[in-house]
């Protein structure tokens, strides 16, 4: 096996794109792979990166595109089910899939002399699943546990799950990637083959592959196992733009729990929807001068300062199909009034608009981002998901060797314009958790039960 | 036929590469500080930064009779130290891009940073830790506000089914033991520390011979020196906290049913389990990977979610500590289906003690564990973690160069015979938290 790929290797030298590190190469039906050398150990990371997630559903299917993701593991025209997971595990692999608004993408780590294992069985599941009903009826039961821990029984994931759908209008982003649980309940195995059939194929996908291997063998194994594929046609997507928000939003959600939570979220626009390029970063800039380590502002003013809240977090990203949300959320201090920690957050974000933000506050956010850049390089596995993400989005994976540079151009006059022009009141949507009281415990024990009997 | 020949290539490569070379660990430095530390060291000159933890035997199992103290004690390290109040601390830190994260469990509580080896990253860097764990302030307005957060950090916990559960199965599990209460403590506990209690914890468990120091990073072994002893030189000497007490096997089975407003059973089952270096570490390991520790390919998932579909996780595992730790099953499932799991997850583990795994089974396993080995140890941040399990528990330096014999050498009749002698099934601790309404729960001993 060795020496075949030895001389296909050969005539593939000339094929790929070399930068950074990183080879680039797309197959003929359509498929791209993407290669990046890191020969700290011996070690590979493997993703299949698939441009569909739960922004690509609507009303009645919602979830559709997880629970595919759970059936990917239960058996092709070649594998029974869960036989992929037993070769992975003989292999020595670690494997899993995550399914995003955006994407779905499947893993293995392995060895790096096994990269062919997982080539194979990824190949074999792109074209060929069986979507066994028999083992759809048991696992579409697991994704509703599933559902069930992470958010039913989750008060502030519930706010979170409810916060998103209002704050949202028309964009599928309003969509909980795990689906609401009346469309699990109705979910068919004929809408997963219609789903499998209408994004699984190589000209929707990306292959990612990190670690210590040589990026022209990859390529010559991709060829090997991907190139066979046939490709699909895959239809546009509706734009489904979110429609200009005109005031303020608010809801509240009423469950068992013990303290309240608040979110608060500012439509904004993303790399590729933005009215200027650099407006993103300024809004992820603007994050870190919140919530970048414990001096930054939010940790400095709400928790050790004014001790309102003691947690709070700011967070957005740059990154992602359809233009997003910045957010902040806050669980406030015992017997503090809900209302305050939301004035207080409120007026943090007040307060870019009206002074620049100091030299000091840009130094400490470059140095850590900096700093971050180099850590990342610790873990193969977020290498890859980085290249991925930004693939699967529509966007080049070299922003993330730029984005250091593209911060780090963004000046406290930008950070102050982004945050007249949209953390404004009329992008605003507020959800509160409003706890109810939780029933009294009944604890029931019996001891001794069978011993001796 | 065309599924045999296809995989027929594949279980040939999984042979094959399960024939190589064994892996060996990365070459572990270590030596003592002036005053008693231990250190361990691995240079990884790849990437210019450096991971640094110091572990401290100042875990909840040294609590005494303040649950939650040592817990508080970690928090309030990086809230004032030195001249520097809690602001200029994490200025300190985020203006060099260092990362700072403490913690503290059952049996540890650290201090870990990472940063970047230019020197004045490393030197403010250097410089803050050192003052952090050595001259905690322990300000009244901080320990105030601590309070506080650790006071909400509770009542999240009572918030959450499965916090609910897996705090009361250890206190059933180790009844008086110190494992048996939360790191966190409770909120009575917690609301009555005063500043004495901090301080006098802080004096007595964080001292150089209760320390271990683990570095692994872009530092030479003279660097590595110089930064060891100007971390402890500051810290007394002191003394190792003493030996704890041995864990008591359970009398009894015990079943305890808590109501939960929730839509889904939280389950437990628990038995005192093993500790680091115990003699049957290696069978009971490799057992439960098969049992529970594997992920989608365990006994456990395969009768629970596979074949049944009963919960999105299910899982076994034992928790080595100084002393035996938990050795633990657990799921999740509607409430209306929490008996039928329940008796499901009995039935496997009866089955798998007296039985013990087939061959395929455990050859299956090895494979896993062995041929994962190179991923065990691919990170800085993964060999640290090792490094300061390997010190504190006075592992041999040579353990993960011996990981992969030691586990080959596992036979099916050592993992029967360790886990019959081990996990009495007649003694578990059985734990649910949910609607008791909903669920219909026939469960060992409730007869009676």
């Amino acid at each position: 096996m060795r020496s075949l790929i030895t001389s296909v290797m050969l005539a593939l030298l000339a094929l790929g794109q070399v930068e950074a590190g990183v080879v680039e190469h797309r197959l003929d039906n359509g498929m791209k792979v993407i290669v990046k050398q890191d020969t700290r150990a011996p070690i590979v990371v493997s993703q299949v990166w698939y441009k569909v997630g739960s922004s690509y559903e609507y009303g009645g299917i919602t979830g559709v595109s997880h629970v595919l993701e759970h059936m990917m593991f239960k058996g092709t025209e070649n594998l029974e089910p869960g036989e992929f997971s037993r070769i992975i595990a003989a292999n020595g692999g670690e494997e899993n899939a995550f399914t995003g608004r955006d994407y779905t993408a499947y893993f293995q780590t392995l060895s790096n002399d096994r990269l062919e294992v997982s080539f194979k069985l990824e190949a074999d599941r792109m074209r060929h699943l069986s979507l066994l009903p028999e083992e759809f009826l048991k696992e579409v039961e697991v994704v509703k546990e599933e559902r069930r821990m992470r958010t039913e029984d989750k008060p502030t994931s519930l706010t979170y799950e409810q916060f998103l759908t209002g704050a949202y209008e028309a964009s599928p982003y309003r969509i909980p990637v795990i689906g609401w649980m009346a469309d699990l309940d109705a979910l068919q195995v004929e809408d997963l083959q219609h789903w499998y059939r209408k994004w699984y194929a190589p000209n929707n996908a990306t292959l990612v592959v990190v670690g210590d291997v040589d990026p022209q063998q990859v390529i010559a194994l991709a060829e090997k196992h991907f190139g066979p594929l046939k490709s699909e046609p895959i239809g546009e997507l509706k734009p489904r733009t979110e429609p200009e928000q005109r005031g303020m939003k608010r809801f509240t959600v009423r469950a068992p729990a013990r303290q309240p939570y608040l979110i608060l979220g500012f439509k904004t626009p993303v790399v590729g929807t933005a009215d200027e390029p650099w407006e993103p970063y300024a809004l992820e800039m603007l994050a870190y001068v919140l919530d970048g380590g414990d001096s930054a502002r939010l940790t400095n003013n709400l928790i050790r300062g004014s001790q309102l809240a003691v947690s709070a977090d700011a967070s957005y990203s740059a990154f992602s199909r359809l233009s997003s949300l910045f957010t902040l959320d806050a669980i406030p201090t015992p017997d503090t009034p809900i209302e305050k920690v939301e004035e207080a957050l409120l007026q943090e974000i007040e307060r870019f608009k009206q002074e620049p933000v100091s030299e000091q506050e840009m130094e400490r956010v470059r140095n850590q981002i900096i700093a971050a850049k180099v850590f990342e390089k610790d873990s193969v596995f977020y290498q890859a998901m980085l290249i991925g993400q930004l693939e699967t989005i529509g966007l080049d994976w070299r922003l993330a060797d730029d984005y250091v540079e593209n911060l780090k151009q963004v000046t406290p006059e930008q950070i102050q314009q982004v945050a007249k022009k949209y953390l404004v009141q009329r992008n605003l949507s507020v959800a509160v958790l409003d706890p109810l009281p939780m029933e009294q415990k009944l604890t029931h024990q019996v001891a001794g039960g069978r011993h001796g009997g | 036929m065309v599924v045999k020949q296809w995989l027929s290539g594949l279980s040939l490569l999984a042979a094959f590469c399960f024939a190589s070379v064994a892996v060996a660990g990365p070459k572990i430095q270590s030596w003592h500080t002036a005053n008693g530390t231990k250190v361990l060291y691995v240079p990884a000159p790849e990437l210019p930064m450096v991971d640094i933890r110091l572990v401290f035997d100042a875990g909840s199992a040294r609590d005494g009779d303040r649950p939650g103290v040592t817990s508080f004690t970690n928090s309030l390290l990086t809230e004032g130290a030195g001249d520097w109040d809690a602001q200029q601390i994490a200025e300190r830190f985020d203006q060099v891009g260092a990362q700072l994260e403490s913690g503290s469990l059952r049996d540890m509580a650290w201090v870990s940073v990472r940063t970047l080896t230019k020197p004045d990253a490393l030197e403010t860097t250097l410089e803050t830790l050192a003052k952090i764990v050595a001259e905690p302030r322990f300000e009244p307005k901080e320990i105030e506000r601590q309070r506080q957060s650790i006071l909400a950090s509770l009542l999240s916990d009572e918030q959450s089914p499965g916090s609910v559960g897996k705090k009361r199965l250890y206190q059933l599990v180790f009844g008086d033991h110190p494992y048996a209460g939360d790191p966190e403590g409770t909120r009575e506990s917690v609301q009555s520390i005063t500043r004495e209690d901090l301080q006098a914890t802080h004096r007595r468990l964080y001292v150089a011979k209760n320390a271990i120091l683990a570095i692994v990073g872009e530092v030479d072994r003279k660097q590595a020196e110089a930064i060891a002893e100007r971390l402890t030189a500051p810290l007394p000497a002191g003394e190792h906290a003493p030996k704890l007490p041995a864990v008591e096997p359970l009398a009894h089975a015990v079943v305890e049913r808590i109501a939960f407003p929730s839509t889904q059973s939280h389950l437990y089952l628990g038995q005192p389990g093993m500790r680091r270096g115990d003699p049957d570490y290696f069978p009971l390991y490799v057992g439960n990977h098969i049992l529970g520790g594997s992920g989608l390919v365990s006994l456990l998932s395969a009768e629970v979610r596979e074949k049944r579909g009963l919960s999105y996780s299910v899982y076994s595992y034992f928790l080595p500590m100084r002393q035996p730790g938990l050795f633990q099953l657990g799921l999740q499932t509607k409430n209306e289906q929490a008996g039928e799991a329940l008796q499901v997850m009995q039935q496997t583990l009866q089955r798998y003690i007296k039985e013990g795994p087939t061959a395929d089974e455990l050859k299956a396993a090895k494979q896993n564990i062995t041929g994962g080995f190179p991923l065990r140890i691919d990170s800085n941040s993964n060999i640290l973690q090792y490094l300061a399990v390997i010190g504190f528990y006075d592992l041999p330096l040579d353990y993960l160069d011996r990981f992969t014999q030691r586990v080959e050498a596992v036979t099916r009749e050592q993992i029967r015979d360790a886990f019959s002698r081990r996990i009495d099934p007649q003694h578990l601790v059985t734990v649910q938290v949910g609607r008791l309404d909903e669920s219909l729960l026939p469960v060992v001993g409730e007869k009676n």
